[in-house]
């Protein structure tokens, strides 16, 4: 028992660190900011999904896919296909030509639902295929390249373009996909708004939870012997090979569970956004997200959450005050960031903060603290 | 043959074939710099587009200046050298201030020139306006031949194409008949050995770091005679051309035109039969399920690994 709270957690360094961002996600934010700063928060977090996989990808295993925002979007286009079933209900679609198929569909001709479609008319099959559906994909695309022992540089270019394809898919099939406007007016699961505040906020910590439990299951696997592997094979690829590894297959298997929790993100970010579009699919988001993961520290699980949450509020705030700026921001924070700290956020901690022991001082301000803010919680929702 | 008769799949075939020849021309451009970065020195730059927007916009500049001292009909001469040395000088800086620091982790190069094109689209935006803007064109590259009734062939892309021409002859004459070339071959064979016989590889790396920028900025100065320049137009056109170098082969300059050639055409062709975002998704997509199974490219140099 013991060990395997080691290997979610990370010892105690770890679970300091873990118990902090929880902290901060669970109680902090919810309490400090109002629900419309909370949704953009959720949606960000929405995002350390990717950069968490990038984490386990590219800062553990080496392999830089530029197409991270392919799975978060396929994730997000399955959970909105099944919501854009339900809000085109025969009913409320009745002015329609044909009643009972999503509105885009109506205005481009079609009469009839197309056979991707089926499936996503129920709830379980849905969540299975926001799951299996990226982890599918990244299985095809990593067998073909691992096997192959393509790698580096030449997996980066070519998963850039599979985005740029799936993208491009995206926008010119308008009658299948909503095409560049992506699916919108999303509103009931199951019959349950998911426009509300109340849902607002249950959707904001199902999405903050199921972050946590992507941690911990990240952390597992890095804390595992495969972890050790995956080390092993960034670093000297060859021996571990002539070791009698197969390193193809250890490959494909950190790029599928990669796919799938940005997968993940990409369906709590529909829920929560309420809309999908291929502007989430192709390279820029992609390369953005990879981005997020290097300022937060592309081998800390714990730092790529902050560097996602920095960057973004970052984002949100200078494009309020100066839009003009931002660019040049972004892009001097990422030539800083590749520059003089490749270890982005969690470098910089691990570099100054240890000396000062600060994991063991906040761990006692944070057991005090929790405690008045459970109180606090308490008192609000009675 | 799809509704249409035999006389006029040949007409089509042939305008469909001469847009394909001057894509094939813009995208050998582009490539041929970025061939020479990427193939020659192993560095991903992601800012390919942007210094090719530099020569763009510097050809519209000119063609600003032109206008006001009436010099239409012979600015584009001096707009394509102003091109090429200010792409040049940029990236001789970009290399020495950002790339050689990272020449041994070529992943974090991507994101370093990645932050550096977003940096320069926000200048150009800054500097330029966020809208498109166009040069003014000479009188003769503009208008068509017409060889007969049904065929029309535009003059501009005639000139795109002998401009590839060119450049394409200047690259090879540079890379394989020339001191300088001898001295990027050998350092990209044997950086260690290149170094003992007295090169100076630093050097080396910076002139054709600089080389393949400002050949990138000569294509653009080329392109704002096809179409209109806008901050991002360049990143538009990054993928393909990273796709045209990886796909003929890294290191081989053949390679990169018969890449370029298959591309253009077969986006141009597929494109008249579907519509056109099919018709670039088809050829994307063959292209990825060739490289995975021929990761090298088409030519591959033979090299013992």
């Amino acid at each position: 028992m013991k060990e395997l709270s080691d290997k979610l957690l990370g010892g105690r360094q770890g679970a300091v660190g873990l118990a902090i961002l929880a902290l901060l996600l669970f109680v902090v934010f919810p309490l400090c900011l109002d629900l419309f700063r909370l949704g953009l928060l959720g949606k960000y977090v929405t995002y350390a999904f990717v950069a968490v996989s990038l984490v386990l990808l590219w800062g553990n295993g080496g392999i830089l896919s530029l197409g991270q925002g392919m799975f978060f979007g396929l994730g997000g286009y399955c959970m909105a296909m099944f919501l854009k079933l339900e809000a085109s209900d025969p009913v409320s679609t009745k002015i329609q030509t044909t009643p009972g198929i999503p509105d885009f569909m109506d205005w481009n001709q079609l009469t009839e639902l197309p056979w991707f479609w089926l499936p996503f008319k129920s709830l379980p099959l849905t969540l299975v295929l926001v799951l299996v559906v990226p982890t599918l994909l990244a299985f095809i695309i990593g067998y073909a390249m691992f096997k192959r022992r393509v790698g580096g540089v030449y997996f980066a270019i070519i998963t850039q373009a599979i985005a740029l394809i799936l993208s491009i898919l995206i926008i010119g099939q308008q009658g299948y996909t909503g095409g560049v406007n992506g699916i919108t007016d999303l509103k009931t699961m199951l019959g349950w708004d998911i426009r509300t505040d109340s849902a607002k906020y249950i959707l904001y910590f199902v999405n903050a939870g199921l972050l946590i439990g992507c941690m911990l299951l990240a952390r597992y696997i890095l804390t595992s012997k495969f972890g050790m592997l995956l080390l092993a094979m960034r670093d000297k690829e060859e021996r571990v090979r002539f070791s009698g590894y197969d390193v193809s297959n250890f490959k494909i298997f950190i790029f599928c569970v990669a796919a799938m929790m940005s997968g993940i993100g990409g369906a709590m970010f529909t829920l929560q956004v309420g809309f999908m579009s291929p502007s989430f699919v192709g390279i820029v988001p992609s390369i953005e997200m990879v981005i997020f993961a290097a300022v937060g520290g592309r081998m800390s699980l714990i730092g790529a959450v902050y560097g996602t949450l920095l960057v973004n509020f970052g984002r949100t705030m200078f494009s309020e005050t100066f839009p003009e700026l931002w660019l040049f921001l972004m892009g001097g924070l990422f030539i800083a960031v590749v520059m003089f700290f490749p270890d982005g956020l969690a470098g910089i901690y691990d570099k100054y903060a240890r000396k000062f022991n600060i994991a063991g001082v906040t761990s006692k301000y944070v057991a005090k603290f929790s405690k008045k803010a459970a109180k606090m919680i308490g008192e609000k929702y009675e | 043959m799809f509704g249409y008769t035999m006389d006029e799949v040949g007409n089509i075939m042939v305008m469909q074939g001469f847009s394909g020849l001057s894509l094939f021309s813009v995208l050998l451009l582009m490539a041929l710099g970025l061939a020479i970065i990427f193939g020659q020195m192993g560095v991903i730059n992601m800012a390919h587009g942007e210094f090719m927007m530099v020569g763009a916009y510097t050809a519209v500049f000119m063609s600003k200046l032109a206008v006001k001292y009436e010099m239409v009909n012979s600015y584009f001469v001096f707009a394509i050298i102003a091109a090429f040395i200010l792409a040049f000088l940029i990236g001789y800086l970009v290399e020495y201030l950002l790339i050689r620091h990272l020449y041994k982790r070529p992943l974090d190069t991507l994101l370093a020139t990645w932050g550096l094109s977003l940096v320069m689209q926000q200048t150009f935006r800054s500097s330029f306006g966020a809208k498109e803007v166009s040069a003014e064109l000479p009188e003769w590259l503009l208008g068509s031949f017409k060889p007969t009734a049904d065929i029309d062939i535009p003059i501009n892309g005639v000139f795109v194409m002998v401009l590839a021409l060119v450049v394409t002859l200047g690259v090879y004459f540079f890379m394989f008949r020339s001191r300088g070339g001898l001295r990027v071959r050998a350092t990209v064979q044997n950086r260690v050995m290149a170094s003992a016989v007295g090169i100076n590889t630093q050097k080396v790396d910076r002139l054709t770091f600089a080389l393949g920028c400002g050949i990138a900025g000569v294509s653009g100065a080329a392109f704002t005679t096809i179409s209109s320049t806008g901050p991002t137009t360049g990143s538009l056109y990054i993928v393909d051309s990273f796709m045209v170098v990886v796909f003929g082969g890294a290191a081989s300059l053949m390679g990169t035109i018969a890449s370029a050639f298959g591309i253009a055409q077969a986006q141009s062709i597929l494109q008249f039969f579907m519509t056109s975002s099919m018709g670039k998704v088809a050829t994307l997509m063959t292209i990825v399920i060739i490289l995975m199974m021929r990761p090298e490219g088409l030519f591959a140099s033979k090299v013992r690994r």
